[in-house]
């Protein structure tokens, strides 16, 4: 059972890893989709997002938890199996010993309860920050990617002095640092948890472990210590990362047990199967109710939820810069296929997923540019770089439902924003010399270089209606500190109209050259 | 180690090519008199061919590749391949040409032959869909990556009015022969682009010339490094909304190619056949006025072959 549980959990684990470090760009739009299905916070919210089958993944990983127990938690989290080799690493070192333990009841469920709260009251915040698969899609896209991109830099660089150039290095951005620190202290928290109590996190803070856990009280097959072969030495106990088996009573807590099978591995003499739960010989948790546990979960959800709603009465906010003419930003940039900035923070879960995949890295994670609550959450940034206009690679791997799937022709005519222009800021104007650099880019010509008589210069000239607000004029602008030309969020995605031209007349073959 | 060397390489480079610029025809003639042209032309401009065989009918009335890649010397090919659309949008060089121009280099005997373009758009997809990644694989070439700073080394610009330094990519500077091959088109900055324009796409920071004085920085570059031979696409050619353009309606088909080793020669007649006079373009007359080369085409040899 343990082997099947180890090859199933590698797989997901390490296809995810995959799909966030293909350095190539080529696998994350076709393949994301399959270990990421069953990722439960993301298919939840893509199933409120398009209620489609796309977003059925939740309600099958539910059933399977009915049927067979938590097995979602050791075999499709890829956090789970993060925190399982960390565990395993650490018994190679030095064998510690896991005893069962007393449920964290109250943290458990206040964690599930205010992160569902919130989510009621249409912040994603709570799902966001607690969420293992997101978490885990964080830790690699913020540390383990740039240190690949790292390594393979240096190997490109090492090859390129002897004239290889058949490997080459990434471009990198830079380290975003709100994903950097968030992802690097989760990092530490998760490390010292699995290393020191096992599954802590899985069965005090996780969400997902909570709500599955509670299902799996109730699961038709489950882990049974064996009345007839039990010898009660305790070794299972001891094994058991979730410190559920309380070995004294021969009592197994179902709601914390994630099914890794390792107690399987060490019984001595078969003391324990697993097997139909309504078969007899069976032992289970008797649940005593306390009105105490439950007015402190009323009472820390309302807690954690009213914070969470004052926060968020103030994330409308501007950007000023000291400058003689800064621009004005008045709502961050979503990505093409998020509809809105609402909609686009009610389904992200920051797994930064598209992060990892966008090949112009435009798509950075954002600090405090959506409000305190939609921190990590990915933004546009057109400071670092510029969506590529035939690009959909974020619309086909987000898998919440945050950015929905576009194809090459309906993405062209979403409008995300509309270039603004700073007259005082430009080029043409403050220096008297052709620039044209933001025409230059602009993919639809909503950006063109027309003749101003006032300077005698071309200068832009901005069309709205066929405006994208890919952010090309914006990267490209060269003036400094501030830009002359940027992209003003369409906190709601509006219609982009395609550029419209008529052919041009073709030259007479047989004409002479001029000169 | 590795900079002082290739500075070290890069002037030995810049000195036997000069000599070759100077004494190479000369030198060719006594060696292949067969192939030998009966005039020494200073521009040649074909028409109404395909761009493979506009291309080796120009080189040949120029004395062959031959003049110009020796054998064991490695070359740098440097087309357009700016942006990420398709060849017959025709923002990026001709991947056909590119292609030919490859293949005679390696058949002159050329050791190594280099593409590469420092892009606007993403390179990969630039690189891929323009073509010519594909056509200079194919004819054997190393297609080679332009989008990190590392790649360039900072080199003085004496003669620069506006522009005193740029860093340049290494394999500008390494290789012993230097080819470039612009695609004539519409800029909406610097109003047509063409042979000292695509130079912009060996030097890393480009915003520098963008903000002080687009048109001088262009012509002061020119003064630095001459490229070796100019060959100008201008198969299709983009007549309006360049430098990117926005659809295949802005391209018309105009069969045509030149080819100079002078390069404001080059880019005076292709400016004529976008239907730009030299002198309207402030770069090309900057930099003849900087004796960079001549827009004065009355005063060249032109080899005009019509197909």
């Amino acid at each position: 059972m343990k082997k099947i549980r180890v090859i199933i959990s590698l797989v997901f684990f390490l296809s995810i890893i995959i799909l966030y470090l293909d350095l190539s760009f080529s696998l994350q739009q076709e393949y994301s989709v399959y270990p990421l299905f069953l990722q439960f916070i993301p298919s939840f919210l893509k199933f409120i997002s398009i209620g489609t089958i796309a977003g059925i993944g939740f309600i099958i990983v539910m059933l399977l938890t009915f049927l067979f127990g938590r097995a979602y938690c050791s075999s499709i989290c890829p956090l789970g199996t993060f925190q399982d080799i960390a565990t395993y690493l650490r018994m190679k070192k030095k064998r510690i010993k896991f005893l069962y333990r007393e449920e964290h009841k109250k943290t458990r469920y206040g964690f599930l309860a205010a992160a569902v709260i919130l989510f009621i009251f249409g912040i994603s915040f709570g799902l966001n920050i607690l969420d293992p698969y997101s978490n885990f899609g964080r830790i690699i896209s913020n540390l383990l990617r740039p240190a690949t991109i790292g390594i393979n830099n240096s190997i490109a660089f090492a090859l390129e002095s002897i004239n290889i150039y058949s490997i080459y290095p990434l471009e990198f951005k830079g380290i975003n640092i709100a994903g950097f620190i968030f992802s690097f202290l989760f990092l530490g928290l998760i490390l010292w948890m699995s290393i020191k109590h096992g599954r802590l996190y899985c069965n005090s803070v996780c969400p997902v472990g909570t709500l599955l856990g509670f299902i799996s009280k109730y699961s038709l097959f489950t882990i049974k210590i064996s009345d007839i072969n039990c010898s009660g030495c305790g070794a299972c106990g001891k094994v058991c990362k979730s410190s559920c088996i309380d070995t004294e009573d021969e009592i197994i807590d179902y709601s914390r047990c994630v099914l890794c099978f390792n107690c399987f591995t060490v019984c001595p003499s078969s003391g324990l199967e697993y097997k139909f739960r309504y078969s007899r010989d069976m032992k289970t948790v008797i649940e005593p109710v306390n009105i105490n546990k439950r007015n402190f979960l009323i009472q820390s959800a309302v807690w954690f939820t009213g914070g969470s709603l004052a926060l968020k009465a103030q994330e409308k906010i501007l950007v000023y810069k000291e400058n003689k003419i800064p621009e004005t930003r008045e709502y961050a940039v979503s990505p093409p296929g998020s509809l809105s900035i609402e909609n686009f923070t009610d389904h992200c879960t920051a797994c930064h997923l598209c992060v990892a995949a966008c090949p112009t890295q435009v798509l950075q994670p954002s600090f405090l540019e959506y409000g305190l609550l939609g921190i990590l959450q990915p933004r546009m940034d057109y400071i670092k770089s510029f969506c590529n206009y035939d690009c959909t690679a974020c619309t086909d791997v987000c898998p919440s439902g945050a950015i929905l799937p576009q194809n090459g022709e309906t993405k062209k005519l979403i409008q995300l924003g509309k270039a603004s222009f700073i007259k005082d800021n430009c080029i043409v104007y403050s220096q008297g010399t052709d620039c044209g650099a933001c025409a230059e880019h602009c993919p639809t010509k909503a950006v063109r270089m027309v003749l101003d008589p006032q300077v005698n210069k071309n200068a832009p000239l901005i069309d709205e209606e066929i405006c994208v607000g890919c952010g090309a004029c914006e990267f490209a602008c060269p003036t400094i500190p501030y830009k002359a030309i940027y992209v003003k969020s369409n906190p709601v995605h509006l219609a982009a109209k395609l550029p419209k031209q008529e052919a041009l007349e073709q030259p007479d073959p047989e004409e002479e050259f001029p000169f | 180690m590795r900079r002082r060397e290739f500075f070290k390489k890069s002037i030995q480079a810049g000195v036997a090519a000069g000599a070759y610029l100077k004494y190479g025809d000369k030198l060719n003639l006594f060696a292949n008199p067969k192939t030998a042209p009966e005039e020494i032309y200073d521009l040649v401009a074909v028409k109404g061919g395909e761009p493979e065989t506009m291309f080796d009918l120009g080189i040949n009335s120029l004395g062959g590749i031959k003049n110009f890649v020796k054998p064991n010397q490695t070359v740098v090919v440097k087309p357009n391949i700016g942006w990420d659309t398709s060849p017959e949008r025709a923002a990026n060089t001709n991947p056909k040409l590119v292609n030919r121009i490859v293949k005679q280099c390696f058949d002159a005997g050329a050791k190594d032959v280099y593409v590469f373009d420092h892009t606007c758009d993403n390179w990969t997809k630039c690189y891929s869909n323009s073509g010519i990644e594909k056509a200079a694989k194919d004819a054997g070439a190393k297609v080679v990556p332009g989008h990190t700073e590392s790649y360039y080394h900072k080199v003085d610009v004496k003669q620069g009015e506006r522009l005193k330094d740029a860093k340049v990519h290494e394999l500008i500077l390494e290789s012993d022969v230097f080819i470039n091959v612009p695609v004539l088109k519409s800029h909406g900055g610097a109003g047509v682009t063409i042979s000292m324009k695509n130079l912009m796409g060996i030097v890393w920071d480009r915003g520098f010339w963008h903000r002080n004085d687009l048109h001088q920085c262009i012509a002061d570059y020119a003064t630095l490094k001459q490229p070796d031979l100019n060959i100008v696409d201008a198969y299709l050619v983009m007549k309006r909304n360049g430098p990117r353009g926005v659809s295949k309606d802005d391209v018309v088909t105009m069969k045509s190619q030149i080819i100079s080793t002078d390069i404001v020669a080059a880019d005076a007649a292709a400016a004529k056949l976008f239907g730009r006079e030299p002198e309207n373009v402030d770069y090309i007359k900057y930099a003849h006025n900087m004796n960079v080369g001549t827009m004065d085409l009355s005063s060249l040899k032109i080899n005009r072959i019509m197909l």
